[in-house]
């Protein structure tokens, strides 16, 4: 890493030394002050001979004159740019920090601060959050630099949701890793020897490059990786001594290797096979799928097999996979009457085919089956490729009849062509045969839930169904994208709002982490913004306060998105929890003065949320409590977020 | 809901025990719908949601309505009489058989596309 006999006459470490015995301000500032004190305690006492000199008077003494720069040859930093830039990573949002400092300042000045652009941010998990956003709505990948040790020890939540949502992102991270040589005091803290330990259970693969060349590589691979099914984040820690000194271009020539996507691994052509057999045969075949369609051709495939077979389908929504306006799509409560379940990138296959009631005897919750006895499970995920064993994201184990660890949206075409195959004449009348059914049962549904939607419909607070409606007549004739639902507003846009395009619902935070909801909703505004998209959010507000910063980060950044708010006023999941604890033990909960038990209300005082985003650049108005003056409040909104602002509507709502 | 098949059975006999029902006043019953927590999972209005059914009209018949919140081994924590008692689930169930009818959502432009 670090070549002390600095053959070029350029020695990093004993030039901060020699530095900081002279007094240099710069290098002082990097030390902590205990550090700085010890350097200027162990100067030699002398007696002015005049007065002493200004900071202007010191730099002009030991600065070189500017033309010159003080680092001999091409700094490795630049080179690294160099590297990133191959990968079209269009945007870098980051919280700034000394241990990248080398590669953040040749990203802006010898990188032109272009592919990526900077992107300030105030919270590094506001800045992963963004990226797992970006990703969702554009299917590209964004770099996020952290601070060593602090600012990745605040990234991890934001990594582990995109973990759990399968979203590739590349975190790069600081460190300065010569304990005999960096900067005592505080960088010194924030070094560590396997920093990406941290992280190492949530990324599916991470590094700690210990040359230039070993970067370039270890980069490409980093993306690569990341961006093979099933997608993941990675990171990559970078040594500050490897940013900071100049490329030793007579040691080693440097070269970049190319990025090759991977094709992503496809089903046994045997299990796709036999699943196709236990699909045709099937009088009542129910396809639930979470997170099949990585790209827009995942819903049309899904389409064109639904259609094949008649197959109801039950999208769990952790992306769109198929369109609630068709006839065959289905709530959940299809799956009892299944008589095969075709499982395609569940999070939770058990759990999409079980119950869990939380009312048991002494706390312990209720297991109990969805199925009838003799129905057959076929599981197609790649989930299966990248299990580790501390976090539990894998959920409970369920045993299926076939079995693919496989990409499901890549393995379709194939499972369709052997649907084809596998058709006979009589089969294919019967399952014709269930059409009309089909058609009907879902225009029941969509009848019952336009009933439900009236119950409460002029209260105040606003329910959520009316809230959601008055959102969707003000976006209904723009290329809107729902890029987030924060909290729970009974799932009502997926319940009403006809959804047909893959961009028009971006899906949830993964791992449940709440505070994903506003930094990854402006992460998707700013994907949406450059493909012409209108961003939509619905914003809860325990959300919101994990890191209301980046609120700021959107107006700075002029990213349009429209968040109207669903302020119930409370964590309110958590209400209703405690509320539960209390009724299990006899217990009257104790609520204060609150409206729910104490820890779980957000009042007292209320926040008025319009006024925080208007102090960080928002257009904003609320509280909006009359549900009568909802629908001009969204109207006034949307010609502001047209207008390429962002805007955000303070709305009390009711709990659910 | 596993509890409703025996709801009918037992309905008769705690019919003595609720002897709020006659005196029942639906304001008190939405002071005590928030107080006692059920608009937690209901709505304040009883409109229902993710977390509870709509209760606003309901067609359960209060002794239902007693034996299911006493007993309910579902996805509802059962409320004790110590935490509710007789007179408020009787005041509460007038405060939701007080709702106004919902509209069609034929005539509510949002709701009619
Ligand atoms: C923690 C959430 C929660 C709270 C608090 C709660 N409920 Fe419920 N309630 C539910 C759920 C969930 C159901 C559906 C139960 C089922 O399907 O078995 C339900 C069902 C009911 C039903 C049956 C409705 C029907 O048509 O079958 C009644 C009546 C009811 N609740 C009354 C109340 C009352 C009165 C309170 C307050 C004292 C209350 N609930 C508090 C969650 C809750
Ligand atoms: C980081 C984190 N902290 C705490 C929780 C526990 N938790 C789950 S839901 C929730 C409430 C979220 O409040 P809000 O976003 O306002 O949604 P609401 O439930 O009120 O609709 C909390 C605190 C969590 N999931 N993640
Ligand atoms: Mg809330």
């Amino acid at each position: 890493m670090t070549d002390l006999n600095g053959k070029d006459g350029y020695d990093r470490r004993k030039f901060l030394t020699g530095a900081a015995v002279a007094g240099v301000t710069p290098a002082l500032a990097q030390m902590g002050a205990p550090a700085a004190a010890q350097a200027q305690a162990a100067k030699p006492p002398h007696a002015p001979s005049a007065l002493p000199p200004n900071a202007k008077t010191i730099a002009a003494e030991i600065h070189p004159p500017e033309e010159l720069s003080r680092v001999g040859g091409k700094p490795g930093s630049d080179f690294m740019i160099d590297v990133i830039k191959t990968l079209d990573i269009k945007y870098s949002p980051s919280n700034c920090a000394s241990s990248f400092r080398a590669l953040h300042e040749s990203l802006i000045d010898y990188g032109e601060n272009k592919s990526p652009e900077y992107i300030s941010c105030m919270h590094e998990e506001s800045g992963v959050a963004m990226a797992h956003g970006y990703f969702k709505a554009s299917g590209k990948p964004l770099l996020t630099m952290v601070h060593g040790t602090v600012g990745l020890q605040h990234a991890t939540m934001g990594i582990y949701n995109a973990f759990c949502d399968r979203v590739p992102l590349i975190v790069i991270g600081g460190n300065d890793m010569d304990a005999a040589h960096r900067p005592p005091g505080v960088p010194t803290f924030h070094a560590a020897q396997d920093i990406n330990a941290i992280v190492r259970d949530y990324t599916k693969w991470d590094d700690t490059p210990v040359s230039l060349q070993h970067f370039a590589q270890s980069m490409v691979r980093a993306y690569t990786i990341a961006m093979t099914p099933p997608y993941g984040p990675v990171a990559i820690s970078l040594d500050a001594g490897l940013q900071q000194e100049p490329i030793k271009e007579h040691l080693e020539k440097l070269y970049i290797p190319r990025y090759v996507p991977t094709s992503p691994p496809q089903g046994d052509s045997n299990a796709v096979k036999e699943a196709a057999r236990l699909l045709v045969a099937a009088d009542n075949p129910v396809i639930v799928a979470d997170r099949v369609a990585r790209t827009p051709n995942g819903v049309t495939l899904l389409i064109e097999l639904a259609e094949l077979l008649q197959a109801s389908v039950v999208d769990q929504g952790s992306r769109m996979n198929f369109p609630n306006t068709h006839y065959l799509n289905r709530p959940a409560g299809a799956i009892p009457n299944a008589d095969v379940v075709l499982g395609m990138e569940l999070s939770d296959f058990w759990g999409t085919v079980n119950t869990y009631t939380d009312n048991g005897e002494d706390g312990v919750g209720v297991n109990g089956t969805r199925l009838k006895p003799t129905t057959k499970l076929i599981s197609i995920t790649s989930i299966d490729l990248l299990t580790k064993s501390n976090y539990q994201d894998f959920q409970r184990f369920q045993t299926v009849d076939v079995h693919m660890g496989a990409d499901a949206e890549t393995t379709l075409p194939s499972l369709i062509e052997a649907v084809k195959s596998a058709m006979t004449k009589d089969r294919a009348a019967a399952i014709e045969a269930r059409v009309e059914k089909a058609k009907k049962a879902h225009a029941d549904i969509r009848a019952r839930e336009l009933h439900a939607a009236t119950v409460g419909w002029d209260s105040s607070p606003i329910s959520t169904a009316r809230l959601c409606m008055e959102i969707y007549g003000q976006i209904k004739d723009l290329d809107w994208s729902l890029v987030a639902s924060e909290g729970n507003v009974s799932n009502w846009p997926a319940r009403l709002w006809p959804i047909d395009k893959h961009h028009q619902w971006l899906g949830r935070s993964g791992g449940y982490g709440v505070g994903y909801g506003a930094p990854a909703s402006i992460g998707a505004a700013l994907a949406n913004r450059d493909l012409g998209r209108f961003s939509v959010s619905i914003q809860s507000d325990g959300d919101l306060m994990f890191a209301p910063g980046v609120l700021w980060t959107a107006a700075r950044h002029k990213i349009p998105l429209l968040a109207v708010m669903h302020n119930n006023r409370a964590w309110h999941q958590e209400v209703m929890h405690v509320q539960r604890l209390a009724n299990f033990r006899n217990r009257v909960p104790n609520y204060g003065a609150d409206r729910g038990p104490i820890g779980t209300t957000i009042e007292n005082p209320d926040i008025e949320y319009h006024k925080l985003a208007e102090s960080m650049g928002w257009w904003a108005r609320g509280p909006v409590k009359d549900p009568a003056q909802l629908g001009a409040a969204i109207k006034e909104a949307v010609a502001v977020v047209r207008s390429g602002q962002p805007a955000l509507l303070n709305v009390w709502t009711q709990p659910r | 809901m596993r509890y409703m098949g025996m709801i009918a059975a037992v309905a008769a006999s705690l019919l003595v025990s609720i002897t709020g029902a006659c005196a029942a006043s639906a304001e008190k019953g939405r002071v005590a719908f928030r107080e006692k927590g059920c608009w937690q999972c209901h709505g304040y209005e009883g409109q229902g949601g993710a977390n509870g059914l709509t209760l606003a009209r309901t067609q359960l018949p209060l002794e239902a309505v007693d034996v299911f919140v006493r007993n309910t081994d579902g996805p509802m924590p059962p409320f004790s009489k110590k935490m509710l008692s007789d007179e408020d689930l009787a005041d509460i169930y007038a405060f939701l058989s007080a709702q106004p009818v919902p509209a069609d959502p034929k005539t509510i432009p949002l709701l009619a596309h």
